[in-house]
Parts: structure tokens; C-alpha cells; sequence
């Protein structure tokens, strides 16, 4: 992190001020226009919580360089942990008619049940990860890969079904919409909660990152030995990283939950982990701003953007190959592009600000000015 | 004994997917993650090749269309990144793997497709008052002449020569006139080939084949070349053959009157967790010290 010079903090509040006034001004003409307002609403929640758990892979894999690959397990602790305790009153003996009599019979305040689904995976990773740890790079990404494997049929299993449903969804989940349908900016606001729970996850991560437990991550990724050897204590580092990482995970997870409407352990494979992993690097391994970024763009492109591929129509364009599934066809050549050229992703390991944005600006004349004084020289050569 | 002869039989299909992993990982130290859909789309080809051409011109179509597939994705998705570094070109991996599924996806238009009987493996025979499928008898002889024939093209072959050189150091070799890209194509061909012969050995014992059904065995063959310490073939072949067995003899097995069969699939990922606790770096795999 930068020091900021007095005069390039006033700059530097000043670019934030105008990027903000952007945002909202955009906001405001989706709003007016209305523009498949339901299409953006549900882009921004699932990007906020893509957002908080490509944050908390990135704290474990670009900043303390443990490859891990157990997220997609955590969220499933965290998912089922908030629905267990959110499975609306009313509903619940018809939402689990299959699996017997519920075990828990009452509901919690969503925010409590958000925070206990994120106590709930970190008192698993430090489990987790009391044997695990120890291995080093691919070995420890096959035994947490191999854990998540194993929650996700234990959660299934059965004879939990009084609890966690057994293979049948959780659904009519308590989510934040019943309650804010009614004030202004009326759909948008659904994205509101979600907005929150983001900045503040990725706010505390951030904050880990600057500290002196940030330090001796980055430590730990760029010489293990070394940082050993300056009195870093590795194992007591790597459980606080692992455990914080699955923290938010799980919360990301229950907003995950929440985002659906109902728990399912479907979703939660090791796909959705490389899934997460792909968009940390996409943003650039060691850049959180670039996390953030590239867990919306991926969100928007996947579900939004290149919608036309899959209905017939795309910018204009029809034609018979536009049929089920192209959109995914056409979104992979996109990904495999981007790995293939750009692979240090978005960001690399540094961070987006306005600041960096204006300069660029400034810059940018003078860098074709540049490339065209270069080109000539070459021709009079 | 049924559920050994099925351990058996589904150990030889992971060894032979397995194969595929550690040669890869031994020459790039790369998990090559597109594996496991490689071996789907190998299926996927042999459902349209059936439906296209006999049989006795199908399975080879298969098995050199496979090859051609696994040496293309290297040469598009891999080779760029040689100077990368290794998160580039694993991410690489799970790129291909996502287009592979997402291309199958798109072909098949969502739907199962149904594996088609090839008609001499598909026949019932009784062994040792078991009744099953030739497939199952065939699988493991198979296997294990392949891999007597794979380790003879290491031992004494000059490319296999040049591939253990390879294995051992990367950039020496480069130094020593051993032609790298060759040699990692040829890893390519090979793990390919294999995971053909496999796909035809494991669909013939299922209906059907959809995109996502390469994930699951490709990640148990993974987790058996972990097993056997991955980079060392003997190693993924034993682990595999372990893996299979274990995870059909935990279906036989109930504590208390409860049934272990869902826990067949969490079995071979806890057992893998054991043995990487004991023995960091799998059963037959190398020591590796950290030099500062």
C-alpha cells in the first residue's frame, strides 16, 4: 500500500467523489429507464456475494499462497447453517414433509443466522485444517477439495434429514426482500442488504490484509522459509488466514441462501470452486479491487450480457446456431482468451483507484503521442 | 465378491485415467484438470461415432480422435504459458475443462445421452458364482497390459528415456538437446489414449453419458494419483486399484444396520486425507525439501 502524498489525497478524493457521483447517476438512469431493472437487481446481488467469496479465496490464495480449494464447502456449511435456522414458521413442516419431524423448530433474525453460518465454517476449517495445513501446495488443494467433498455428502446423508432435509432443498427461506419492498427506489433496493454485507466482509478483510497478520501473510506466500526463519509462527499464521478465509466464505454462503430462496448441496461441487477460483484470477491473484471487479463482470456476462446467445437474437444478429447453451459456448472462448492473454488478470496485484483512473487518463495522450513519435522514428530508420 | 470384481473392474477404468494425471504432473507439474472431460468427451464421441460408423471402425476413431483432442488443448491452452507461471496454466486447465463441459453441453443439447452396447463387452458372464459383465473381467488384464506396455515405452524407448529425463529436471534437459515440446505432445498422446481406452471400459457399464459425467471419475482418478504420489505411475496404478476396490467393498459394509453405501464417494476422499496425513507426499511419491 502507498503512502498518498497530502496533494494526491485531495486529488484522490476528489476522482472518488466523481467515479461516485457516476455510479449513482447511472443508477438513477437505470432506474428512470428501467431497464430490465430484475435482470441488474439479481446481477448485483449474486455479484455481491461472488464478491465476498472471491475476497476471501483471494486472502488464502494470492495473499497467504496456500492453494487452497474447500471453498465451495464452506458456503455449503454456511448455506445450510442460515437455512436451518430461517425456514419460515408457517411453512415448515410442509418444507420438510420428506425427512421427518424438524429438529429446530424456530427461526433466527437474519443477520444472526448470517453470522452464526460464518461462525459455523470457520469452526470447521479450524478443524479442517488442524491436519491439513501441514501439507504443502497441490497436496493441501486434493485434501480440502477432498474435505468439501465429504461435508457435501454427509450434509446429504439421510439420517441428518430431521436437520439439514437430506437431498431435498430447503426452501421459504426468511430473505430481506418481504421487508424492503416498500420503500423508494423499490426493486433496486433489493440489492441494498446485499451491498452492505459485501463492503463490510470485504471491508474486514481489507483491514487483516493492511495489519500486521497481512504482512506476515504476504511473508508466508513470498518465501515460507524466510518468514519462518524472521519469527513468523507458520502454523499459528496459516489456521488464522484458513479460518477468516472460510469466516466470510460461509457468509457468503448464507447469502447465497438468501439470494435463492432455498438450500440445496447441488450446487456447491467443485465446480463452483474452480468456478471461484477462475474469477480470482481473473482479477489478478493479490488484487481485492480486482476481485471485486471481476466477480461482477463475470456475474454480468454469465447471466446478463451475452443472454441473446442462448434466445436467437444477439446485437442485432439472428441466427440457428443462437440456441440453448451457446451463451456458455461463447462465455468459455471468452475466459480462455482472457487466461490465455491477460494472464495476470484485471488488476495484476495492484489495486483499482479513481486516482489511478485519472492518471491513466492524463497519460493517455502522451502514450499515443508516444507510439507515434516511436512508429516514425522506426520509418525514418 | 461381487462388490470386488466391480472394485477391480473400477480401478483399472482410474488407473488408466490416472495415468493420464501423473505423467502430466510428473513433466509439468501442472494439474491438468481438463482430464476428467477428456475422458467425457470420449464417451460423447462414441455415442455419435456408433450411431455414424460399424463398431470395428468406431473404437479406433475414438481412441485417435481422443488423442487429437488432448494434443490440440495442450498445444491452444498449455504451450503459451510454458514461461508462466503455474496458477496461469492450471487455471488454463479448469478453463478447458469448463469449455469442454459447456461445448458438450451445447452439443448434446442438455440431454443424456445413451452409451451404446458394444456387443462382446456387454455380455453377461459368471465367475466364481458371481454374474457380471465381460467388461469387468476384461478391465483389469487390459489395464495391466497397457501398463506393462507404457512402462516398456519408458524403460526403453529413446522418447521415454527423454521423458524421465524431462520428469527429473525441466530445464536441463532443455540444455541437453532433449526436444521438450515433443516429449510433453507425446505425454499428451498417451494420457489421451488411455483415458479413451478408459471412457469406452467405464460407459460400458452405465446408460448413459452427460456433460458433467467426466467430473466425478476424473476427480477419483485424480485423488488415486495423489494417492499412489503423484508423478509416479506404479503409484497411480496401485492407488487407483486400491481406491476402486475400497470405495465398492464400503458399499458391502453397514455399521448397526445403517448402510455405508452413501459414503462410498467421502470414503475414498477420507482415506486420501489419512494417507496424506501419514505420508505427505502419497504412497510412492518423492520427497520433496524446501531449499532456501
Amino acid at each position: 500500500m502507498k503512502i498518498l502524498s497530502p496533494a494526491d489525497k485531495k486529488k484522490n478524493t476528489v476522482c472518488n467523489l466523481i467515479m461516485f457521483a457516476a455510479l449513482i447517476a447511472v443508477l438513477i438512469y437505470i432506474d428512470a429507464t428501467s431497464l430490465s431493472v430484475d435482470m441488474i437487481v439479481k446481477v448485483l446481488q449474486k455479484g455481491c456475494v461472488y464478491a465476498i467469496v472471491v475476497v476471501s479465496m483471494n486472502l488464502l490464495n494470492g495473499f497467504t499462497g496456500l492453494f487452497s480449494l474447500g471453498q465451495a464447502g464452506f458456503m455449503l456449511i454456511g448455506a445450510y447453517m442460515y437455512s436451518v435456522f430461517s425456514v419460515d414458521n408457517a411453512s415448515r413442516e410442509m418444507v420438510y414433509s420428506f425427512s421427518g419431524k424438524p429438529v429446530i423448530n424456530f427461526q433466527l433474525p437474519i443477520i444472526v443466522a448470517i453470522i452464526l453460518a460464518g461462525l459455523a465454517a470457520a469452526l470447521f476449517s479450524f478443524l479442517i485444517g488442524l491436519p491439513v495445513l501441514k501439507l504443502k501446495s497441490d497436496y493441501l488443494a486434493i485434501a480440502t477439495l477432498g474435505f468439501a467433498e465429504i461435508l457435501r455428502t454427509i450434509i446429504q446423508w439421510d439420517k441428518f434429514g430431521r436437520v439439514t432435509n437430506g437431498s431435498f432443498p430447503i426452501s421459504q427461506l426468511n430473505t430481506f426482500k418481504a421487508r424492503l419492498a416498500d420503500t423508494a427506489f423499490a426493486k433496486m433496493s433489493f440489492v441494498i442488504p446485499f451491498f452492505i454485507v459485501a463492503v463490510i466482509c470485504i471491508g474486514i478483510i481489507t483491514l487483516m490484509i493492511h495489519s500486521t497478520y497481512g504482512r506476515a501473510f504476504k511473508a508466508i506466500r513470498d518465501d515460507e522459509v524466510a518468514a519462518e526463519a524472521m519469527g513468523i509462527n507458520l502454523a499459528k499464521h496459516k489456521m488464522i488466514s484458513f479460518v477468516t478465509s472460510s469466516f466470510f466464505a460461509g457468509i457468503g454462503g448464507a447469502l447465497y441462501a438468501v439470494f435463492v430462496g432455498s438450500t440445496n448441496a447441488a450446487p456447491f461441487t467443485s465446480a463452483l470452486t474452480y468456478e471461484i477460483l477462475l474469477i480470482v484470477v481473473i482479477g489478478g491473484i493479490g488484487s481485492i479491487t480486482g476481485s471485486i471487479l471481476a466477480s461482477f463482470l463475470y456475474i454480468a456476462s454469465q447471466e446478463w450480457w451475452l443472454r441473446g446467445l442462448d434466445s436467437g437474437t444477439f446485437m442485432g444478429i439472428t441466427s440457428p446456431i443462437f440456441r440453448n447453451g451457446f451463451r456458455l459456448v461463447v462465455f468459455s472462448v471468452i475466459i480462455m482468451i482472457f487466461v490465455l492473454f491477460f494472464r495476470n488478470g484485471i488488476m495484476g496485484d495492484r489495486e483499482f483507484s479513481s486516482l489511478g483512473i485519472y492518471r491513466a487518463i492524463k497519460n493517455l495522450p502522451g502514450k499515443i503521442a508516444g507510439k507515434f513519435k516511436k512508429s516514425k522514428a522506426e520509418v525514418q530508420e | 465378491m461381487d462388490y470386488l470384481l466391480a472394485g477391480i473392474s473400477v480401478g483399472g477404468q482410474y488407473a488408466l485415467i490416472a495415468i493420464g494425471y501423473t505423467m502430466v504432473y510428473g513433466i509439468l507439474r501442472l494439474i491438468n484438470f481438463a482430464h476428467g472431460d477428456i475422458f467425457m468427451v470420449a464417451g460423447l464421441i462414441m455415442v455419435y461415432a456408433t450411431t455414424a460408423m460399424p463398431l470395428y471402425l468406431s473404437i479406433p476413431f475414438v481412441l485417435l480422435v481422443t488423442v487429437i483432442i488432448g494434443v490440440t488443448i495442450e498445444r491452444v491452452a498449455y504451450k503459451p504459458l510454458r514461461s508462466a507461471p503455474r496458477m496461469s496454466v492450471m487455471i488454463s486447465a479448469i478453463g478447458v475443462s469448463y469449455t469442454l463441459q459447456n461445448i458438450a453441453l451445447y452439443a448434446t443439447g442438455g440431454l443424456a445421452k445413451v452409451y451404446p452396447t458394444i456387443p462382446f463387452l456387454s455380455n453377461t458372464v459368471k465367475i466364481f458364482g458371481a454374474t457380471t459383465k465381460w467388461v469387468t473381467v476384461i478391465t483389469p488384464v487390459l489395464t495391466i497390459a497397457l501398463v506393462l506396455g507404457l512402462v516398456a515405452i519408458i524403460k526403453f524407448t529413446k522418447i521415454g528415456i527423454a521423458m524421465r529425463a524431462v520428469s527429473k529436471d525441466f530445464e536441463t534437459s532443455q540444455l541437453m538437446g532433449v526436444k521438450i515440446n515433443r516429449v510433453i505432445s507425446m505425454t499428451f498422446v498417451i494420457g489421451s489414449f488411455l483415458a479413451a481406452v478408459g471412457s469406452i471400459l467405464y460407459f460400458s457399464n452405465y446408460p448413459s453419458v452427460v456433460p458433467t459425467s467426466g467430473s466425478m471419475p476424473g476427480l477419483k482418478s485424480f485423488v488415486a494419483a495423489v494417492f499412489g504420489g503423484i508423478g509416479s505411475i506404479p503409484g497411480a496404478v496401485v492407488g487407483a486399484f486400491i481406491i476402486g476396490i475400497c470405495e465398492n467393498l464400503i458399499r458391502a459394509v453397514s455399521i448397526g444396520g445403517v448402510s455405508l453405501t452413501p459414503f462410498s464417494d467421502a470414503f475414498t476422499f477420507a482415506l486420501l486425507i489419512v494417507i496424506l496425513c501419514v505420508k505427505p507426499s502419497g504412497l510412492f511419491g518423492e520427497k520433496v525439501t524446501d531449499k532456501v
